[in-house]
């Protein structure tokens, strides 16, 4: 049963991230990393609260923990735009954006976490 | 098989976003088998996370350098392999929830260590990656 709620879960976050990557892209330009910011952090903040939470049953954390914020986030995405970036010459952006996903995303998972143990 | 749209029309977008479905899919069970292998202790160093980041990492290095690069690429295969696969065996929501809660089982250190650990390897692999798919390309016709 778990596997099947997190396949569940990733088969809405993936697509989610792709359509944030796109959106950022024709907004911002190509090659923009917003899409992926935005998404890694707030992913981060969700699972923060669900997990800060006392009582959150098996199935919950599975489908909407493990499926849903695991794929909606990204780590392989974040390393290749930094490296991508850096090879760019651009390595004050590269730095700016890996230590800004950092400090935001375990900021936004922390405040989350702890608001939700205070409920 | 999906099609194969590679003018970029409605059908390739449609065609991207069933291929980031089905690759996370397989992408998020695949960490959720790593997590089942290597299980935590509350507080515990997360293994299960940083093996799949860093590793994640090496391959979608490797894919960009031998694979993504190269043209002409299928419209679904980026979204199949990159967005999806990758994309769902990596996660940076467990990696930034993990280090709260060794920050918060008061092991400061750990969670610092645990930080500089994913970003320096996870960088580097991605690094390694890129340069080995681009050595194993062929030479453009």
């Amino acid at each position: 049963m778990t596997p099947l709620l997190v396949v569940l879960g990733a088969m809405v976050g993936a697509p989610l991230r792709l359509f944030a990557e796109r959106l950022a892209a024709s907004r911002r330009g190509a090659g923009s990393v917003a899409g992926t910011a935005v998404i890694n952090v707030a992913g981060s903040a969700l699972l923060g609260f669900l997990l800060g939470l006392a009582d959150v049953p098996g199935w919950v954390a599975a489908l909407v923990g493990t499926g849903f914020c695991g794929t909606l986030t990204t780590f392989s995405t974040l390393g290749a735009e930094v490296v991508r970036l850096g090879e760019q010459g651009r390595r004050a952006r590269a730095l700016g954006y890996l230590a800004g996903t950092i400090l935001l995303g375990i900021g936004a998972a922390a405040a989350a976490y702890g608001a939700a143990g205070l409920l | 098989m999906l099609p194969d749209v590679a003018d970029g029309g409605q059908g390739a977008v449609v065609s991207g976003y069933v291929a980031a479905a089905l690759g996370g899919a397989l992408g998020a069970l695949a960490r959720w088998g790593v997590a089942e292998a290597l299980p935590r202790d509350t507080g515990g160093w997360p293994w299960a996370t940083l093996l799949v980041n860093v590793l994640g990492c090496l391959v979608l290095g490797l894919l960009i350098g031998r694979v993504f690069q190269r043209s002409p690429d299928p419209s679904w295969l980026r979204p199949f392999l990159g967005t999806g696969v990758l994309g769902g065996f990596t996660t940076y929501s467990a990696f930034a929830v993990e280090t709260v809660q060794l920050a918060e089982a008061g092991r400061a250190g750990t969670a610092a260590a645990y930080v500089l650990a994913s970003v320096i390897a996870g960088v580097l692999a991605t690094a390694l990656g890129l340069r080995a798919g681009r050595s194993a390309r062929e030479p453009a016709p």
